[in-house]
């Protein structure tokens, strides 16, 4: 069934923000405004959104160091993102998760993660506790090729499938693990195939084309929410800058194959797409980058005025009802 | 009024009182459900009373027991994950050390993790160096994990319960050497506070701070003792995180003398940790060095002979109390 007009016109809107969010970050790291590590998913937009699209706040998403695009696509609030990256006390996490840890809870995003693949299990244990409550929920476990060589994959695609647990496994395959090709690292070419041993239905789906990545996702997930189990996604994208900021001359990858893929940009795609059968116009599109770009900048001058943490702070968060400054717990 | 059992059916009943208390509570680890009932049989007959789904087997697989574990707790479930022996948290560290241990603090205090891993650790089987190990020191040196060392059959139930029961991530350490130790465990339903110490025999002469299998070792230490007219106070810190320093430096100031024991490895061990923090507070209440009774500084032996000389025991313990008020 063919998606509405307002579900192809929401999912421009949400690329667009975690595009213009990540190119806003990427400036601002430049000029050294934000500090940390700060691992770009620009490129990789059509993934969260096509996968995150539909999900409610009462469904889990565990996602990974390089996250922004999905904890976005979930819903997330930019504005204590930002907070986040400023390293503020109105952040996400008061400045203490920074860009690899945010997480929020009441949006059932069960956090980025730094540790590759880490998000695996913890995503098929939030769907254990689903099944065991008897609820309709799912989890939509986001990870790339690279955790795919991880035990991590392993073991909870593998236990997700004897439980039947209503998780759905999504790839960012962008190609590189951090320095290295794909094809010095997998056995199996096709990340999908990997499926089989797992006794799951996997499929690769081009993520270029958000909608095709959102019709994947949302059989798995209405799969998922059924009782039947588990899936795999493989979604096809590319990473269009180094592992992270300070990795920007990627001497591991030829020029001409950045600039080839990067001329197969999901949101392009998706604006022709919306231009051609008559969606939107042009001026609809600028509104809805122009409406974006005031969301960030906002974000962003939130941020600069936000308060520090304060120094006691260090100590806070650590325990539910033990104070580490009193007790032996420190 | 109390009932005599092992420290093996504390636990037993400390797992099935919570699993009836809490419907949010649910057990999973490799071959704990009936009619096996666990490696070590602490969760005997508890998935033939709250069935399969709350008392789950899982693959051989403890990083993915550990890290659904974690999940699980994240989205609102009390999981109390079984690692049959300490050595195997080699395999799954991250979930406890990187995740659970960290959740809260790298999202900003948004969360709590409360979720139990329960493990077993020690010599004195025979079971070598990958199934006899002592790995306390590693987790208490993780900020954010609460570490619980029972050593008797009351501590062993009131302790697990209490675990069950806290919001925090919580490291549940047992022995072994315990599992058939007998002792009186109150009848009535009750719950022992983490972060107390207990002084399990009091002394005038010197504090032997004992963990794990080796309370038992001090206690009949401080019996062999007190026949030469030494009195040893034995106290039982019970949870190294939050650790009890209260009570154990109002020990010391008493005595002030302190032997430390424990089973594991010397080298810095979790007496290390304590021996600094009396030297740290306690030196002027000090009439001697601190001394610590430990494991030898090599991985576990399988045979018999050698272990008994790896592991501290009651014989070493009153050596070392004798060399020191000597």
């Amino acid at each position: 069934m063919p998606l509405p007009n307002d579900a192809l016109l929401e999912m421009y809107r949400r690329m667009t923000r975690i595009r213009q969010f990540e190119n806003t970050c990427h400036e601002l790291y430049q000029r050294g405004q934000i500090e940390g590590v700060l691992h770009l998913s620009i490129g990789q937009e059509a993934v969260s959104v096509g996968a995150c699209y539909g999900l409610t706040a009462d469904d889990y998403i565990t996602s990974t160091h390089r996250g922004h695009n999905d904890i976005i696509a979930k819903g997330a609030d930019l504005t204590r993102m930002m907070d986040e990256l400023f390293m503020k006390e109105t952040g996400y996490c008061r400045a203490k998760g920074g860009s690899m840890h945010i997480a929020d809870f009441t949006l059932g995003i069960l956090g980025a993660n730094g540790i590759v693949g880490a998000g695996i299990p913890i995503a098929t244990g939030a769907a254990l506790a689903i099944k065991l409550r008897g609820e309709r929920r799912v989890a939509v476990c986001f990870f790339g090729d690279g955790a795919v060589n991880q035990g991590f994959f392993h073991e909870g695609l593998n236990l997700a499938s004897v439980w039947r647990l209503p998780v759905v496994f999504v790839c960012h395959n962008n190609a590189w693990a951090e320095s290295t090709a794909q094809a010095a690292t997998h056995a199996v070419a096709d990340v999908a195939e990997r499926a089989k041993a797992y006794g799951m239905p996997g499929v690769s789906v081009d993520a270029i084309d958000v909608t095709a990545v959102h019709e994947a996702c949302a059989a798995a997930i209405a799969r998922a929410r059924e009782g039947d189990g588990p899936s795999l996604i493989n979604c096809k994208t590319y990473r269009w800058y180094g592992h992270h900021v300070g990795d920007a001359d990627q001497p591991y990858r030829s020029k001409e194959e950045l600039a080839a893929t990067r001329a197969r940009d999901c949101i392009v795609h998706h604006r022709e797409r919306l231009m051609r059968s008559g969606v939107a116009d042009a001026r609809l599109l600028e509104t809805i980058d122009r409406d974006v770009a005031g969301e960030i900048t906002a974000a962003v001058e939130h941020a600069k005025a936000a308060p520090p943490p304060s120094a006691d702070s260090m100590y806070e968060d650590i325990f539910v009802g033990i104070d580490v400054r009193e007790g032996g717990a420190s | 009024m109390t009932v005599e059992m092992t420290v093996r059916e504390a636990l037993n009943r400390a797992l099935d009182e919570e699993l009836a208390r809490d419907p949010s509570v649910f057990l999973l680890g490799e071959d704990i459900a009936d009619p096996f009932g666990g490696s070590w049989k602490v969760t005997k007959g508890l998935s033939d009373k709250h069935g399969i789904a709350r008392v789950r087997n899982t693959p051989i697989s403890e990083s993915a027991i550990v890290g659904a574990a974690v999940g699980a707790a994240l989205a609102g479930m009390r999981p109390v994950a079984e690692i049959m022996y300490i050595d195997f948290l080699a395999l799954c560290a991250d979930g406890i050390v990187n995740q659970a241990a960290k959740f809260r603090y790298m999202s900003g205090g948004q969360v709590s993790v409360p979720v139990v891993f329960r493990t077993q650790g020690g010599s004195g089987r025979s079971t070598a160096a990958q199934h006899g190990q002592s790995f306390e020191s590693w987790f208490t040196h993780v900020p954010g994990l609460i570490v619980v060392m029972p050593s008797t059959p009351s501590d062993a139930y009131g302790l697990l319960k209490s675990a069950i029961r806290d919001d925090n991530p919580v490291l549940f350490i047992e022995s072994k050497m315990c599992y058939a130790q007998k002792g009186p465990v109150p009848r009535a339903e009750t719950a022992v506070p983490l972060g107390l110490a207990d002084i399990k025999r009091r002394g005038r002469d010197v504090t032997i701070v004992a963990i794990g299998a080796m309370v038992a070792e001090a206690l009949a230490a401080a019996t062999e003792l007190a026949d030469d007219g030494i009195e040893a106070e034995v106290i039982d810190p019970r949870t190294l995180v939050p650790l009890d320093k209260v009570r154990i430096l109002e020990s010391v100031s008493r005595t002030s003398r302190a032997v430390i024991v424990h089973e594991a490895t010397k080298r810095s061990g979790w007496g290390a940790e304590m021996a600094a923090l009396i030297a740290e507070e306690a030196f002027h209440d000090l009439d001697g060095p601190v001394v610590r009774v430990a494991g030898a500084n090599t991985p576990i032996p399988a045979s018999p002979m050698l272990e008994a000389l790896h592991r501290p025991n009651a014989a070493r313990i009153a050596a070392a109390v004798r060399r020191l008020l000597a």
